[in-house]
């Protein structure tokens, strides 16, 4: 089943006079379940797709599906309606809330929910989200008195507090050492194998990009190719997966 | 987002620089403690001043005789002897807007007791209707005199506080005999206290005694016939001062019953200095003195046109004047302490524009989760009204402290105003929102991946 389907999707900023284009026509679809790596060289414009395809940003030109709704007809509010149901986003700096602990941090995209919850149920479902991200014992931790790794994981738990079924990550293990990494990374299979949330991650290090299924390439705002990730061309000869 | 995780929300973001929070709201804090002092204290000052007008007799109508003139020389207000104790009746009688009335002659002469003497402010001779004029009626010790004593002249007093303790000095007067005038009267009952009058006169220096035992028997020196200059006839005619000669001597030589053939003299049962008449109530003021001035026109037999020969004043005049001033000194301040308020606004607004730029992020990072302009909108407005609700709470706890303490150093009179302190509320909330207002709007406009990215 397709959940994103982009059709010639152009960005061009405007700086005064001069126009740059950013992304110059992308057409891609992401299937349900995928777990998708965005690479490319610095300035290739892959923050700038990931921001619209996380409906934080309106492309200039083009066309995108999200789950079959045609989001350009959107308005703001159904926009951030729309992030708060069913995006999630995991940031490089992790922009957690400073001197919140990690359960109010995981607890706070509850409160713009429609729904009305409980506190016992809020509270219950930022426990749980936090203990599978292996967090339990740290739920009163505030951001400064976790590691890297362990802030990482608090953004994680709090962009799936809503259970929503595409994750964007930007860049996700730009902060982090690579064991570190690994751990955040492996979460990420863990979480698309078992829960079916299909993730897109930007990143720059093909050791990253080869625990994605497919791995998305892109060069001056245009997709170079687009390719299963166990295709060798994928990875330096000579270094394991 | 519910109202309550909101305020929460707002709580725990200012709790994260308390010191900052404290300092801004600090405008709010002097101006809603300013305001709570100022409207205590004026409250109180305004009581105090209604206290001391109804003890000088709430609702109550003064009507003097008019200014007697001779050869274009006038004598000052009262010199006529148009008033009689009829009057007063025909007052009672036919004004509805009149609860009493009672005829006021006034003396003044040495009282003495035994080897004391004084000299009272008053010597007031009236009909028990006069208690009820002043709400006086709750005496401190014995009874009032009746209208049998009036109507007889019988030689009866009530004193006041001050006599009975100069006079007596601890000893119940009661049934003592004192001498105005070489007079014995005897002390009937004793008024309560009623303190100093707005002018600061001590209104318990007086006797009251029936106004015909003082007209007829003490006084020959009421105001009337002073600087009288068409001099009192009333008491040549009257029988009883041939019984108790006025000791005073004749300024004009004795007419002769010839001469008084000839020039007879209007005769008047008996002029008195003053009627006090008080109203049903404060409303029914100015009906009172229509009907009582028309009364009087048509009994003294004045034609359209011709000037009054009394005048009618009411208490009502005076209170107005000092509430006035009470009311624009209030005012006054409270104009300087909203001025307060509104600099704190200023300062308000200051710090919740820094607030969002420094959250910046924060803000982008709520848009990213889902939050909606308003969410952002009602977040900082919240916060904004919080923190001057908080405030105008430490605010209201000032003033008030404020007032109090006012009233222990400087004994200044002081009421608690429940409708200042929800003023103080209301107020505070507003400037909270006019002030938070702006840099709330401006966050909630803020572009999320712009607010991401700000460093
Ligand atoms: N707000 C903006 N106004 C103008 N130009 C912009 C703006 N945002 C991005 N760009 C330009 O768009 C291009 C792509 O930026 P983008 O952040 O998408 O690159 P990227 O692929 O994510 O790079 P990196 O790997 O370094 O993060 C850059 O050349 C940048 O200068
Ligand atoms: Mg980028």
């Amino acid at each position: 089943m397709e959940l994103i389907k982009l059709h010639g999707i152009e960005k061009t900023y405007q700086m005064g006079d001069i126009s740059v284009p950013v992304l110059k026509g992308i057409s891609l679809t992401i299937q349900q379940g995928e777990l998708v790596a965005l690479t490319g060289s610095s300035g290739s414009g892959k923050s700038t797709l990931m921001n619209i395809l996380g409906c934080l940003d309106r492309p200039s030109a083009g066309e995108y599906w999200l789950d079959g709704v045609a989001t350009s007809q959107l308005s703001t509010d159904e926009r951030a309606l729309l992030r708060n149901r069913k995006l999630g986003f995991v940031f490089q700096s992790f922009n957690l809330l400073a001197r919140t602990s990690a359960l109010e941090n995981v607890a706070m995209p509850l409160s713009y929910t429609a729904e009305h919850l409980s506190d016992g149920e809020i509270k219950k479902r930022a426990t749980e989200m936090l203990g599978r991200v292996g967090l339990a014992d740290r739920l009163n931790h505030h951001p400064s008195q976790l590691s890297g790794g362990q802030q990482q994981r608090v953004a994680i738990a709090r962009a799936l507090i809503n259970h929503p079924p595409v994750l964007f990550a930007d860049e996700p293990t730009g902060n982090l050492d690579s064991r570190t990494s690994e751990e955040v990374l492996q979460m990420f299979e863990r979480l698309n194998r078992e829960d079916g949330i299909t993730i897109i991650m930007v990143t720059h290090d093909p050791k990253v990009a080869a625990h994605a299924r497919q791995i998305i390439r892109m060069d001056d705002g245009l997709i170079q190719n687009s390719a299963p990730a166990s295709f060798p061309a994928q990875q330096p000869p000579g270094e394991p997966s | 987002m519910r109202v309550l995780t909101t305020a929460r929300t707002a709580f725990t973001a200012l709790r994260r620089n308390p010191l900052r929070a404290m300092l801004t709201t600090l405008g709010i804090v002097i101006g809603v403690g300013a305001v709570i002092a100022m409207m205590e204290i004026g409250a109180g000052s305004k009581a105090a001043l209604n206290k001391s007008i109804a003890s000088m007799g709430a609702n109550v109508l003064v009507i003097r005789p008019g200014t007697a003139s001779s050869g274009g020389v006038s004598f000052g207000a009262g010199t006529t002897t148009s008033l009689t104790p009829l009057d007063c009746q025909a007052i009672l009688r036919e004004c509805p807007a009149i609860r009493n009335a009672a005829p006021m002659v006034r003396a003044r002469a040495q009282v003495v007791y035994g080897n004391r003497n004084w000299v009272p402010n008053n010597i007031y001779g009236t009909t028990p209707a006069y208690l009820d004029v002043q709400d006086w009626s709750n005496l401190a010790l014995g009874e009032p005199f009746n209208e049998r004593d009036v109507l007889n002249a019988n030689r009866v007093c009530i004193l006041g506080q001050t006599l009975a303790r100069e006079l007596f000095d601890g000893e119940s007067p009661i049934g003592k005999e004192i001498r105005i005038k070489n007079i014995a009267f005897r002390v009937t009952g004793v008024l309560s206290t009623k303190g100093s009058n707005m002018m600061g006169f001590d209104q318990d220096d007086v006797i009251l005694a029936p106004w015909t035992t003082i007209k007829y028997r003490v006084s020959g020196t009421s105001l009337a016939n002073v600087n009288q200059s068409t001099s009192s006839a009333t008491d040549s005619v009257n029988t009883l001062s041939n019984l108790y000669p006025s000791t005073q001597t004749s300024l004009y030589p004795k007419q002769s019953s010839v001469q008084q053939a000839n020039n007879p003299m209007p005769v008047r049962f008996a002029n008195i200095d003053h009627i006090m008449a008080a109203a049903n109530s404060a409303a029914e003021i100015s009906s009172a003195i229509d009907q009582i001035t028309e009364v009087l026109r048509e009994r003294h037999r004045l034609q359209a046109g011709e000037p009054d020969d009394f005048n009618i004043r009411d208490m009502a005049e005076l209170t107005r004047t000092l509430s006035t001033t009470t009311l624009l000194m209030t005012n006054l301040l409270l104009a300087v302490a909203m001025i307060s308020l509104v600099v704190g606004g200023v300062g308000i607004m200051n710090i919740m524009l820094v607030s969002v730029t420094e959250r910046t992020r924060e803000i982008g990072l709520r848009m990213a989760v889902g939050a909606r302009g308003r969410d952002i909108l009602r977040q900082f407005l919240v916060e904004a009204i919080v923190l001057c609700l908080t405030g105008g709470a430490m605010g209201i706890i000032l003033g008030h402290g404020g007032s109090l303490l006012v009233r222990y150093l400087l004994k200044w009179p002081v009421e608690t105003s429940p409708s200042a302190i929800t003023l103080a509320v209301f107020v505070s909330a507003g400037v909270g929102i006019i002030f938070g207002f702006y840099p709330a709007w401006k966050a909630s406009r803020l572009d999320p991946i712009e607010a991401l990215r700000y460093e």
